[in-house]
């Protein structure tokens, strides 16, 4: 340790707040980056994942709506 | 070699390969960035002439070398989505464009509040410092330019001669503190010559260099995971993967 203590830690003969205020920045932009990428890709999954059941639900009705539509009706002609 | 070539321009196969290595990139990147930042921080010795200011340097040096290199790597993409028209170079280069961005910031901002304690002043309008702004500027720009661009492949092919027209500024940063009069140390790792530092100054140094790499490799692995998803999701295979709920 190049400390004899934690509050001689902190303070860093008197450069304490630049090089805490460096770290300190570092933490948050570079913590802050991973988990905003990390939270964007998750949604982007979940909107993908909305779509395509959305998608697949309308292709299932348009199934049944089709079979109902082309069903011959038998009209007289008389 | 024609092969890998090829299959590393598939989005598919870059998306299954990004998977696995994910976790590890991301465990290793940490431990080592940690015991880089704690070993410089709490264990290293002070410098004779700076003090305790110094420790800056276990954030400043890994956040503008890859700074750069991150330049670098997006300038050679760029030349591969010009001459081969490759997918995934373009997907390298806009996902980590905002990466670089951030880091070159943070270069800035540590050698900032480095200067004040060291040279006694935040800003000097020098060789070194200049450049490293226009660095910033020419993330900046690329981004800026890739947004303002609706068509995806134009907007890929301007962002590409762009980045190869900034390339001039990545030797000018490397030799600036050689060619003019600077405020600037020198660089501390050199190829040719042994650091000038004392083992237990470097070591960290160079840990935390390589965690930020790794950490950066998460990133860009990450980011281009989710261009790929937005850009393919009309292709069954992204269908099905991500209704499988493997993303």
């Amino acid at each position: 340790m190049a400390f004899d203590s934690f509050s001689a830690f902190l303070a860093m003969e008197g450069h304490g707040p630049y090089v805490w205020a460096c770290y300190g920045v570092f933490a948050i932009l570079l913590g802050g980056l991973m988990i905003w990428s990390r939270r964007r890709h998750r949604s982007v999954l979940a909107e993908c994942r909305r779509r395509y059941q959305q998608q697949d639900q309308r292709a299932n009705k348009g199934q049944t709506k089709t079979a109902a539509t082309f069903t011959r009706v038998e009209v007289s002609q008389e | 070699m024609w092969q890998f070539f090829h299959k590393l321009g598939s989005p598919k196969w870059f998306f299954g390969i990004a998977t696995r290595f994910m976790p590890w990139l991301l465990a290793a990147g940490l431990l080592l960035l940690a015991a880089g930042i704690v070993w410089g921080l709490g264990f290293a010795p002070k410098d004779y002439l700076q003090g305790n200011s110094y420790r800056i340097i276990f954030i400043h040096v890994p956040t503008a070398f890859i700074a750069q290199s991150i330049y670098i790597m997006m300038a050679s993409a760029a030349v591969v989505t010009l001459v081969w028209r490759m997918k995934l170079a373009d997907v390298f280069v806009k996902a980590i464009a905002p990466v670089g961005l951030v880091l070159t910031f943070l270069s800035l901002f540590t050698g900032a509040v480095w200067g004040k304690p060291t040279w006694g002043t935040w800003w000097v309008w020098d060789a070194r410092l200049t450049s490293m702004l226009i660095l910033l500027f020419l993330y900046g720009g690329a981004i800026a330019l890739d947004r303002a661009i609706a068509d995806e492949k134009s907007a890929a092919r301007a962002v590409a001669v762009l980045l190869l027209v900034g390339v001039v500024n990545i030797p000018i940063i490397q030799y600036s503190v050689e060619w003019w009069n600077t405020l600037h140390q020198p660089s501390t790792f050199k190829l040719t010559e042994k650091p000038s530092m004392p083992a237990e100054m470097w070591v960290p140094l160079l840990l935390s260099v390589l965690g930020l790499y790794l950490l950066f490799g998460w990133l860009a692995c990450l980011r281009m995971k989710t261009e790929i998803l937005i850009r393919e999701q009309k292709t069954r295979w992204v269908k099905e993967l991500v209704l499988a709920g493997r993303g």
